[in-house]
């Protein structure tokens, strides 16, 4: 395997704490040092002006397969990572049949390691065929590969089977991931509830759907001792929710998606489906709260919760199409223009809740460049300029609220288990022992 | 000898450049007028013994109806053909469109046949957004879901303004389910813009408190505000809000908001009384009142004519000064 | 607005020309049936007025006027993006076996004229209808000839020959523009 030396550049892994100019060694698979090698390297990347970080982990992404392939495969969502500076994804388990048992989690990470783009980690349905009835064999789901549960794309309504998912999921020390939504409330919702509802006379989902499941299942944590994570929060008194609850000692974790911190429902007056997604764009005192709860730690990670669509599902009637948005491409981006250049969260921040609090949250060996981790690395260009243009996205889907955007910071080289897997258009690295490799 | 150069009107704001009516939250206030006063001039087509002009003529005119609604329909296929336009109807069920072609293909196939405008009615809110950024035509909102019925808006503007000669300055009563009506809310554009108070009245499950941002007053005791209104436009209750609880009773629901001739005398004598229809008799309205000295019922269908020919007319873009005034 | 750049007939001249086409109507009048002008929207009203007024003093009888807005009868709209203004047709008589003199200020192509003679003759039957303009520009582009005018002009084919008359204008005459470069897309 070759010896990789990326030199010059800003490296960051708040794993360890470490923000400075130098330079990484990968081989055989692994991160060798940071600094110095006795080791020749075959390919140096210039990495001057550039950050250099572990590589970005997504706990929150829907790959479709199997049953909704027009949309996303393992593959072209695997590949949509990279191309984003994803290197490790957790999928989620509405796939048609859903990831509700052992064979069906090793059909996802099959189907990844044919791919060979990046790292897919299955998440494993809470309840058999994610009906919120009885308990899907966790066990199972586990020894499969699943890195976490949730019957996410709905919520598990059920307080008692909540209960016990929790209570079980301690025995393999794995979270329970919560799409929280109040059903009762939100029926036949299709955005936020509150003024731009009443105005384009749509029916709306109240915030307080969101933050009674949160408040709930907090308390559940606590009698159970569980491990919650909420997903994709979107509301103020969530996030106050939340870091009232980890103020208490209850094990509870939140998410926030880049729509979540840079939309509002305001985005939705011309009834564009690219700006329906559930939980609701809210309105800007929520965007406010979810970026005071990513800057105060509450809210520990980013995820993009990306959820391809094909086009004719999406070019439907408002009530008609489906809720979601494709995040991977955009994530790098859209997270510069929300939170670091406003100034809200700094670089090693930003990629604390892309790394190492992802890799914890999942318990998986990633998210740091120690000496002898898996040679996982973003490497991020922060001051390219470029516009969002979704014809041009590895996803098998377009839709993006983002579309036409002018943003700054891309993905540069995107290097998986020591290979470079990604570059970004017009970067190239050579090998310089075999150059006509 | 030196001569004055002549007097010019002045200029509107911005050319006139309506395509589709969405709705009336995306008017100016001087094209709300314009439509206004050419559909008063429309009144006096209607009243020839040959009931129609030519200047729609050659072109086609499709009203494309998702939902059941035969006075609406019918209203636009006169209007056009009034104007010696060629009118289709196309009505299909959201359902039956579900099995496969979407609506849009619908409308693109629709539009292949030639489709000069296509007057539209849906379910949902934004469905003719939606084919205005995907076909050619020009679009009529004629109703979607509980978001705009611009032309039924426009009309009770011109009751209105027929009746009271002015707009400006009245208060004007919406009584009834606001949250899911799409008349209200081209009824509330309008009015404002145009500067009136508007009251929205209903019970709090129907008429939230959020509308108060719309720039409206929101009461939920109409008795209390019934001597304020100079006009009153009594929307109709759906059924199904009752099963869905948004409502105890249709009974209870008539009892505090039934437009009764009791209710009639606390208002001032000339309170005029609109009512969109069709109308519950007996639940939204008793019969004595619907029939009554105050009520325009059925002004607002023959309003409701002139202010769709006008919009016709005006989105076919039909319209300039004689040659001769400009050289021709 | 652009400055005239010939004067083609002053006021007094303009009233003469008015006066010249009352004298016409009248002596070509059969008093057995009835006379009624329609002025064409919107100058062809006060002239029609003016016109009327006179008539009235010739024929000791008064001569209704109406006015029709030939709008909704045109076929060569171009709907440049300028605001729509339709004043309405207003014709307070009956049309019915009546002489009709269709009246307005210039006559150019003759499609104005077509389109008024489809909107009087929605009106009803008349028993003729006969044509008066206060200026003859020539350039038909329809087999329209007027039964009385004013004066006639020659002017190049992209001039505007323009009537300003009260109460629309405060400087009566007749004028000729030449149009500005990009008026005509």
């Amino acid at each position: 395997m070759q010896t990789i030396q990326i030199q010059g550049g800003r490296v960051i892994d708040p794993s360890q704490n470490i923000d400075m100019i130098t330079d990484v060694w990968l081989g055989r698979g692994r991160v060798l040092a940071i600094g110095g090698s006795s080791e020749t390297a075959d390919i140096v990347i210039d990495a001057t002006g550039l950050i250099v970080c572990p590589g970005l982990i997504d706990v929150h992404v829907h790959l479709r397969e199997p049953g909704d392939e027009p949309d996303e495969t393992i593959a072209t969502g695997a590949a949509s990572a990279l191309a984003g500076g994803v290197t490790s994804v957790a999928c989620m388990p509405n796939t048609r049949p859903a990831i509700d048992n052992k064979g069906a989690a090793e059909f996802v990470v099959l189907q990844a390691q044919r791919a060979g783009k990046a790292n897919v980690y299955p998440v494993g349905a809470v309840s058999k065929g994610r009906e919120g009835l009885e308990l899907a064999e966790l066990g199972g789901l586990v020894e499969g590969g699943a890195v976490a549960f949730t019957d996410d794309g709905a919520p598990v309504s059920s307080a008692s089977l909540m209960r016990r998912a929790l209570q079980y999921a301690l025995m393999f020390d794995k979270v329970i991931m919560q799409h929280c939504q109040v059903m009762e409330l939100t029926v036949g919702g299709v955005m936020n509830e509150g003024f731009e509802s009443a105005r384009l006379g749509l029916p709306g989902m109240p915030a307080a759907a969101e933050d009674i499941m949160v408040a709930r299942d907090i308390r559940l944590a606590e009698i159970t001792g569980g491990r919650v994570h909420i997903q994709h929060v979107s509301t103020s008194r969530a996030v106050e929710l939340i870091s009232e609850g980890r103020r208490r000692g209850i094990r509870v974790s939140g998410e926030a998606c880049p729509h979540h911190f840079t939309l509002t429902d305001e985005c939705l007056k011309d009834f564009d489906t690219n700006f329906k997604m559930n939980p609701p764009l809210r309105t800007a005192d929520d965007v406010a709260a979810v970026i005071d709860g990513l800057r105060d730690g509450t809210l520990e990670l980013l995820a993009t919760d990306h959820a391809p669509h094909a086009r004719e599902k999406k070019l439907r009637e408002i009530d008609q199409a489906p809720f979601g948005i494709v995040g991977l491409e955009t994530l790098i981006p859209i997270t510069v223009h929300g939170l670091v250049e406003p100034g809200h969260l700094t670089w090693p921040e930003v990629i604390r809740k892309l790394t190492i609090a992802p890799a914890e949250l999942l318990g998986i060996p990633k998210g740091t460049l120690k000496p002898g981790a898996d040679a996982d690395v973003t490497i991020i260009d922060p001051n390219i300029k470029w516009k969002i243009d979704p014809t041009k996205f590895v996803s098998k889907s377009r839709n993006t609220p983002y579309g036409g955007w002018d943003v700054k910071g891309r993905a540069h080289t995107v290097i998986v288990n020591g290979e470079i897997r990604y570059t970004m258009p017009g970067v190239e690295h050579r090998n310089r022992s075999n150059p006509t490799a | 000898m030196s001569i004055a150069p002549p007097p010019t009107p002045l200029p509107p704001p911005t050319p006139w450049k309506l395509k589709h009516l969405l709705g009336l939250e995306e008017l100016s206030i001087q094209e709300i007028t314009a439509i206004l006063d050419t559909a008063e001039s429309f009144g006096e087509v209607s009243k020839r013994s040959r009931k129609k002009v030519p200047a729609l003529q050659g072109r086609i005119v499709f009203n494309l109806f998702f939902e059941n609604s035969t006075r609406t329909r019918t209203s636009f296929s006169l209007a056009a053909k009034r104007l010696s336009a060629d009118t289709q109807d196309f009505t299909a069920s959201v359902s039956s469109l579900s099995k496969g072609e979407t609506f849009i293909d619908t409308a693109k196939n629709i539009e292949a046949m030639g489709a000069d405008v296509m007057v539209v009615r849906h379910p949902t809110p934004g469905a003719p957004h939606l084919l205005a950024r995907h076909v050619s035509s020009s679009i009529i909102n004629a109703g979607d879901g509980a978001h705009e019925h611009p032309t039924q808006g426009l009309l009770d503007l011109l009751t209105i303004r027929k009746k009271k000669k002015k707009i400006e300055g009245l208060t004007v009563g919406l009584v009834g389910d606001i949250s899911h009506s799409r008349v209200a809310r081209s009824n509330i554009w309008g009015l404002t813009k145009l500067g009136a108070h508007v009251i929205l009245c209903g019970p709090p499950t129907l008429v939230p408190k959020c509308l108060e941002k719309l720039g409206c007053e929101v009461a939920h005791r109409l008795d209390d505000v019934m001597h304020r209104l100079d006009v009153v436009n009594v929307l109709r209750i759906q059924f199904e809000r009752a099963a869905g609880g948004q409502f105890p009773s249709v009974a209870e629901y008539s009892h505090f908001y039934g437009m009764t001739q009791a209710r009639i005398d606390m208002a001032r004598s000339d309170l005029l009384l609109l009512a969109p229809g069709p109308i519950n008799r007996g639940v939204e309205l008793t019969p004595e009142v619907a029939d009554g000295p105050n009520s325009a019922i059925l002004e607002q269908v023959t309003n409701g004519l002139a202010v769709r020919m006008a919009v016709l007319h005006l989105l076919s873009g039909k319209f300039d000064q004689k040659p001769s005034e400009m050289g021709l | 607005m652009t400055q005239p750049d010939r004067i083609l007939c002053d006021a007094a001249r303009l009233t003469a020309h008015i006066t010249s086409l009352a004298d016409q109507i009248a002596s070509a009048h059969h008093s057995d049936i009835p006379l009624r002008l329609i002025g064409v929207r919107s100058r062809g009203v006060p002239i029609a007025e003016r016109i009327a007024h006179e008539l009235t003093t010739r024929l000791g009888i008064a001569i209704p006027v109406g006015a029709v807005d030939i709008t909704l009868y045109r076929d060569d709209l171009t709907g440049s993006g300028r605001w729509p203004v339709l004043r309405g047709t207003d014709v307070p008589f009956d049309v019915e076996d009546a002489e009709i003199v269709l009246v307005d200020d210039v006559l150019y192509t003759g499609r104005t004229i077509r389109a008024a003679m489809n909107a009087v003759c929605d009106l009803g039957r008349p028993a003729s209808v006969k044509l008066a303009v206060l200026v003859d520009r020539g350039g038909r582009e329809l087999p329209i000839h007027p039964d009385y005018v004013g004066m006639r002009v020659e002017v190049s084919p992209t001039a505007i020959v323009r009537v300003h008359v009260a109460p629309h204008d405060i400087d009566e005459g007749i004028f000729q523009i030449e149009r500005p470069k990009q008026a005509r897309k």
